[in-house]
């Protein structure tokens, strides 16, 4: 068994010519991941670029509207680019160019790991191509556009279902002809060891500000946190910080999308997956009867991914993390209340996480404190949302 | 011993490049596929690669991935490539190597697959997302049941992964000859050469280069330091246009090529 593990989850399973380049990152990211001087040159993007640490913001409003526990947002949605997404951006570019590398390459789904992986080639003035499935090209021409202005090539992937995770696919394929010279950046805690610690590593700083900041705002306790999950970088960032801490209840919210049936929903491991391999690692995947992937389904183009990262997997089997699911109607109404109670319009994907709150708040206590990862803003849902209203623009 | 050894061997005695032609179980169709086999067989082919389609397969460029698309559009199964299989052995002793992904021999079952296979008629198989580091598990089912789990090097592959893949390979050792998916490309065989003169120091498991064949100069090259080669997009994008006769004739004239040539 390979190295990368998590339980039994994770591992390398890529073609052969994929192997020396994942040795290579490996043996990079080894070098590097305590190196103070790479850790600073991180942190220094971090700080005065991307705008971290991220606030967390007593929501005093949406807690009086449960009239329950305190309710606290973990504002990822005032990064730079809008979402979590920059931070492992940032950090896989600087590793990319301590490489040697000159060119960086990403797959996106609605656009926003691609803006993201854009903004840090732009940043350090290196080479960037995003592989983006034609039918998501189509959906989300916004962030097509903003990936084109930030000086990168989109490259529309045709193959499968033209979505995120054929982009994925074809990100793999593009790199394994392009080793020498390309570094990808993989957008979630997914794909083949090493990527899944180090997508967690770079996000799980919303975890450790988490810890530092609730010292302050309420005295260090936390009974509950919730993160939505896609691939899951947001909520491994968030929850890998509490792993041990058993008095801290940690829940991912997934996609329910429209139904129950095989491709309406993208509830990996809170549904119908089944433990298997997609894109190099082995975890909870969306398959059917004969292990062929099912697309997944949700509004939020960020979490219709068939697959989710491999340490998910392990807590779920673990009892560390509980994973549930919302609908696309109840993210909706979660999209609205916020942005009407609080001023603050989340993206999509978090309206997940707080359309929880629904069925959570009426469970807890007064003394409780509630603690939500609002990982990204929702200007890039609005045109969609005002669709699914039924709003003319 | 397979019908993989004794095609070696046999090729071997009468100092023969080995050709192994790449389908698509049921591409055109299912009957196509059958018919593809004979057509193979007949052109010239040793061995047969029968292609298990995936959903999503990282190895495989434009031409497999749609012909998967296409054979999964038209029902075809794990179980019913299995099925194909049987009918194949019917008329043939050619070797059959199943060729797919480990998402679907996972979810039939590891060792369930490696029994029905070998039952059905297959001598081993190819599964590009297993590398080395991945197959311990897998490789020991397959030894059990004297199935072969072929392995692969490439031009990256580094001197310790290739002695570890030279020490544990069997049947034969799939030589990648590019850093790339399949399909019919360019490359310059003599970096793949060089790989394969390495595994040659160190086994006597035959080798066979694959990946960007789409002519008989192409094959002749390739073939250089290697035991076998394998054709694939080339053979499967003329079935996919219907062009069955020219599929024939293209694997004829590897066929005739290797033979002038070696």
């Amino acid at each position: 068994m390979t190295t990368g593990r998590f339980g039994k989850y994770g591992g390398q399973f890529v073609p052969e010519i994929v192997m020396p380049v994942l040795t290579e990152l490996q043996a990079a990211y080894e070098k590097y991941k305590d190196d103070e001087d790479f850790k600073a040159e991180v942190r220094g993007y971090l700080e005065r670029y991307a705008g971290r640490p991220t606030m967390l913001y007593y929501a005093k409003r949406l807690t009086e509207h449960y009239g329950k526990a305190k309710i606290y947002l973990k504002r990822e949605d005032l990064l730079h680019t809008g979402a979590h997404k920059i931070t492992n951006a940032l950090g896989q570019a600087v590793l990319a160019k301590r490489m040697g590398k000159k060119r960086v390459i990403a797959e996106t789904g609605a656009g926003q790991h691609g803006v993201a992986t854009a903004t840090a080639a732009a940043l350090f003035g290196m080479e960037c191509h995003v592989f983006m499935g034609t039918t998501d090209i189509e959906r989300q021409k916004l962030n097509v556009f903003r990936m084109k202005l930030l000086g990168a090539q989109v490259i529309p992937v045709s193959s499968g279902t033209g979505t995120l995770k054929d982009a994925t696919s074809e990100a793999i394929r593009y790199w394994a002809a392009h080793i020498e010279d390309t570094h990808y950046i993989i957008g979630s805690a997914v794909g083949p060891h090493p990527y899944p610690t180090i997508v967690r590593d770079f996000q799980s700083c919303i975890g450790s500000e988490i810890r530092a900041q609730a010292k302050k705002e309420t005295g260090g306790r936390i009974d509950y946190l919730l993160a939505c999950v896609g691939g899951g970088s947001n909520s491994i960032g968030t929850f890998y910080e509490f792993r041990d801490d058993k008095a801290v209840k940690k829940i991912g919210i997934e996609a329910g999308g429209r139904g129950e049936a095989e491709g309406d929903n993208a509830k990996t491991l809170s549904g119908t997956g089944k433990p298997g391999v997609l894109h190099g690692a082995y975890s909870y995947v969306l398959q059917d009867s004969d292990g062929q992937i099912v697309e997944a389904y949700s509004l939020s183009a960020g979490l219709d991914y068939p697959g989710v990262g491999p340490e998910h997997s392990y807590f779920k089997d673990a009892g560390i993390v509980e994973y549930v699911s919302v609908t696309d109607a109840e993210a909706l109404d979660a999209f609205r209340r916020l942005s009407e109670i609080e001023g603050i319009i989340p993206a999509l994907e978090s309206a997940h996480a707080l359309a929880y709150l629904e069925k959570l708040m009426p469970k807890t206590k007064k003394d409780e404190v509630v603690v939500l990862c609002l990982s990204g803003r929702g200007d890039k849902d609005v045109q969609m949302v005002a669709k699914a209203l039924g709003e003319e623009l | 011993m397979t019908r993989i050894e004794k095609k070696f061997a046999a090729l071997k005695d009468a100092k023969k490049k080995g050709l192994v032609i790449y389908l698509m179980a049921g591409v055109p169709d299912k009957k196509g596929t059958i018919e593809a086999v004979k057509i193979a067989e007949r052109a010239g082919a040793d061995f047969v690669e029968i292609g298990l389609p995936f959903s999503d397969p990282l190895a495989d460029g434009p031409v497999i991935q749609a012909a998967g698309i296409r054979a999964l559009k038209g029902g075809m199964t794990l179980a019913g490539v299995l099925e194909l299989v049987k009918e194949i052995r019917k008329f043939t002793e050619i070797p059959l190597i199943g060729m797919g992904y480990i998402n679907n021999v996972l979810h039939y079952g590891a060792e369930k697959f490696v029994a029905d296979a070998k039952a059905a008629g297959l001598d081993g198989a190819i599964l590009p997302d297993v590398p080395h580091e991945e197959s311990a598990d897998l490789r020991e089912i397959c030894n059990k049941q004297d199935f072969r789990l072929i392995e692969f090097v490439t031009p990256g592959t580094t001197p310790d992964r290739l002695a570890q893949t030279c020490e544990s390979a069997n049947g034969f050792i799939y030589a990648v000859s590019v850093n790339g998916v399949t399909g019919e490309k360019k490359i310059d065989y003599s970096i793949i050469g060089k790989v394969a003169r390495k595994v040659r120091e160190q086994t006597e498991t035959p080798i066979a280069v694959g990946f960007g064949i789409g002519s008989a100069e192409a094959a002749v090259d390739a073939a250089k330091d290697a035991d076998a080669v394998i054709v694939g997009s080339a053979v499967v994008r003329r079935l996919m246009d219907g062009k069955t006769q020219e599929a024939e004739e293209f694997v004829a004239s590897l066929r005739r090529a290797l033979d002038a040539s070696y």
